[in-house]
Order: structure tokens, then sequence, then C-alpha cells
């Protein structure tokens, strides 16, 4: 093969291509009414060591590939830099070859920006061994590096470790949702096992939250478990629950239920709520003040004979599975800010038929809870409210699912 | 028919039920299973307020309440509120 033409009079060509744009034009247009989207194109190694806030890192390599998840507008301003000012040149031509319309690259490249003491910074990335454990989340472009490291420094707080609480943790933790809270004052207990499948035979008789760190901890280390071996009350449910950005309800009562419900709204924190009996199951999201609360939709709790608990009534060991990862799904949508998570809206999964049903809630203007604002609510008497008497004379109510 | 409510209705997950709105399917459904009119309607005769309707999917509660028109396809689903979790 003949050599037609140096690499330097190549990159001269594709330079005559293009347009180019100099760090102190790409500063002034990010200032504009139609500022580019800057995209790095350097190697990730380069990227780490500094980058102009803002940028999308794409690198060259993967340019082809990424850029359409990436920018779906073809016609939006587009500012590519690389180090110097070649590479960017070169991926500003496949851009336009590619058809995207307004694309200048960067002459200078990240050099020059920062010899001319434009701001920069150190990016905020996983470690290489974050990058392989989480590569399938960084892969898809809705969670990509910068989502996972969101999951990172996230809190979720799971009411209890039973049935819907097992697969939570176990798929929260392997999301790596940085802290995951567990409140539970339970211990394990044989018959949890037939479903309930943070625990393990060997911990029988443990306390619930500290088995349930072990199998998290096992499968992620880099999850922060925080324990509380108590029952949510009155008194320390705004202790718990502030500084969660979301929480998973997997309670088996109602008192319970309502506690967290008009706490979550003082404390505005999102609550992914789960329910199951027997072979059927609903999941919820209650958004503060953005759609329904609990209490919109059940203004009061049902007379104890019409509301058994799975200990009395029993559930297929495998339902909460399907509801509890469900409930895993919102709660990772919910801190990720992706996707239509079920707000106003209640899935309905029976096992038997294998069917999921979709229903529509509205909020009640005159809810007696979110009609009001958060500093104006107080918390009831649940207990009394639920009016569980004839339950509490025959045992102790067991606290959490 | 929710799980609680089954066997009142001899088991069935489905009944049918005439009525032009909820109220008249409600008493055609109490009429025949007469054991579950005080889980659905208090003794005002206004739906309890643990347990919804929904027509088509969609709740009544603060819409048209009980007066919510039922077409001959329509379906309606009774909820009462579930505690459960898996103690």
């Amino acid at each position: 093969m003949k050599l037609v033409t140096s690499p330097r009079d190549h990159l001269a060509a594709v330079k005559a291509q293009i347009r180019e744009a100099s760090a102190a034009e790409v500063a002034e247009a990010l200032e504009s009414e139609r500022a580019p989207l800057l995209i790095d194109v350097r190697e990730r190694d380069e990227f780490e060591q500094g980058f102009i806030p803002g940028a999308v890192h794409v690198p060259r390599g993967l340019l082809e590939s990424r850029i359409e998840s990436v920018v779906t507008d073809r016609d939006r301003p587009l500012a590519i830099y690389c180090a110097g000012g070649s590479r960017s040149a070169y991926a500003a031509r496949t851009l336009l070859e590619l058809g995207y319309t307004d694309v200048v690259s960067m002459s200078g490249g990240f050099s020059g920006w920062k010899q001319n003491g434009r701001p920069w910074k150190v990016p905020q990335v996983l470690s290489s061994a974050q990058y392989e454990r989480y590569s399938r989340h960084v892969l898809v472009p809705e969670v990509g590096e910068r989502g996972q490291l969101k999951l990172l420094d996230s809190k979720v707080l799971l009411i209890g470790a039973g049935g819907l609480g097992s697969p939570a943790a176990l798929y929260l933790a392997a999301a790596g949702v940085g802290t995951i809270g567990v409140i539970d004052a339970d211990t394990v207990d044989v018959s949890n096992l037939q479903r309930q499948i943070v625990h393990t035979t060997d911990r029988v008789g443990m306390p619930k939250v500290d088995s349930a760190e072990l199998t998290m901890r096992a499968l992620n280390p880099d999850v922060t478990v925080v324990k509380y071996t108590e029952r949510l009350t009155s008194e320390n449910v705004l202790a718990v629950i502030t500084g969660y950005d979301v929480i998973v309800d997997g309670t088996d009562n109602f008192p319970t239920r309502y506690l967290l419900n008009d706490a979550s709204l003082v404390a505005g924190i999102p609550v992914v709520h789960g329910s199951i009996y027997q072979f059927e199951g609903s999941v919820t999201v209650y958004k503060p003040y953005e759609g329904p609360c609990y209490r919109c939709q059940y203004p009061e709790p049902p007379p104890p004979e019409l509301a058994p608990s799975c200990a009395e009534g029993g559930v297929l060991g495998v339902l909460p599975g399907v509801v509890g990862t469900l409930q895993a799904t919102e709660a990772i949508k919910l801190l990720l800010g992706i996707g239509a998570p079920l707000v106003g809206r209640q899935l309905r999964y029976d096992a038997l038929e294998m069917e999921f049903v979709e229903l529509k809630m509205h909020r009640d203007p005159k809810c007696p809870v979110c009609s009001k604002q958060p500093g104006e609510i107080e918390f009831i008497d649940y207990e009394q409210f639920c009016a569980l008497p004839s339950r509490a004379l025959q045992a102790p109510q067991e606290a959490i699912a | 028919m929710p799980p609680i409510l089954r066997q009142a209705v001899g088991g069935a997950r489905e009944v049918e039920a005439s009525g032009s709105n909820v109220r008249e399917v409600l008493d055609d459904l109490t009429g025949r299973f007469p054991s579950i009119r005080g889980h659905l309607l208090d003794d005002g005769g206004d739906l309890n307020r643990f347990v919804n309707i929904y027509v088509n999917n969609e709740d009544v509660r603060l819409g048209a309440g009980l007066d919510t028109p039922v077409a001959a396809d329509s379906t309606v689903i009774v909820l009462p509120a579930m505690a459960g979790g898996a103690v």
C-alpha cells in the first residue's frame, strides 16, 4: 500500500472540512442561549485527571456507537474537545458524517482551556473495581457512570427485613445503593425462610437486621448498612427516616403503614409501598404532595376480621419476591429520576391468574393528612386509630413483615 | 372479588352482577350474598372507608362514588386495604 498523504496533511485536510472554535469562543458560546453540549472525547485516564464542568465523556473510540444515546437531536450545538485539538477534529468530522449539523472542534483542547485559566474540575468517577462491578449499569444510557455514582451516593430505608424487604435488600445492595437502612425488631424464625431469602437457616434466632446486613455486605461491600433493631413509633419515626432519599415499605400492619405515611409527608420522602396476601400483591409509590397518599386511598383501616395478616392467611413464598423486586425497581427509578414511577397508579399482581392490572388512584383534596402542609401534620395514636385491641389481646402484634 | 371475600361468594374470583351504577351493582351482589354487605357498606349505605371500588380500573371514591355509572361490560373491582407484608 502506498502512503498517499502524511498524518499532518491528513489532519489539515480534516480540519478544512470542519469548524474550529477557540477556547474563548467556546466559553462565550457556553454563556449564550444556544449553549453547546461539551463532549470530551479523550481516553478515560485523561478525563479522570480533570474535565470541563458540564462536559459529557464519550471516548473517541466509542463515539460512533455511543453518540446517539447521548445526543438525540442532530441539530443540537456540540463543542468537541480532546487534549490538544486533533482527536476532536477527527471526532467532529465523524459527527458531521453522522448527520450532526452544528459541531465545532475546540482548538487547543483541554490543555489550552486550562492554560487560559478557565474553570475545570476533577470528575467524580467509579474506581476500576466499581467500574467492573457495575459495568452492566454503566452500559445502560439511562444509568451510566453518572447514575451509578448517584446510586452509590443514595440512601434507601427498608421498613422490615421480611418477605418484601428481602428481595428489595438484595437487589438494592447489588445495585450499589450506597446506604441501606433496615428497621426490624424481629429475629429470624424458621418459618420465615420459605420466602425471606435475605436470611439463612444457620441464622435462625439472629436479629433480622444483623442477618440482612451479613447478606448484603457479602453481596456488595460497597454498601453501608444502618441497622435499627426497634419498631417504628410516633416518637422515633422522624429521627429514623430523616436523611433517606426513598423508603421501601414492607410492613405487615396498619398502624405502621399509617404512621409511615404521615411521617413521610412531614419529611418529604417518597414511599414505595408493597403489600401481599396469599397469591395477590400490590405496589404503588406515594410521592408526597405529587400523588395520592395512603390516607387518600384508604381513609380508614379495615376492622381486624377483614385484614388478616400473612401469618393468619398464608402467602405463596415467591409472591413477595415479585412484589419486593418491583418495589426495588421503583426505588431505583426514583433515585435516578428516570422513567415513570407508580405515582397515582397501583399495580396489582395476581400470581394464580398471572395477571397484572393497573388501577388509577386520585389525590383527595380533603385528605385529613396531605391536604395539610408538612408543618401542620400531627401524629395520632395509630394503634387506637386502627382499633386493634382484639388482636392485641390474643398475641403481641408483630410489627414488621 | 378480593381474596378475603371470596369464600362468602362461593369461592369465585369473579361474579356477575347487574345494575346501571355501582350502588345498584352492590345491591344486587349483597342481595345474593348478604354476609358481605357489612364489609362493603356502612350502616348508612355508604362505601366503607377501608374499601375501594374501581370501575374499569378507576377509583370511584373521589368521583361520583356509588353513583358512578356501570356499563354492561364494565369490570368492577372491590379492594379492601391489605396490611401484609409477611410476618
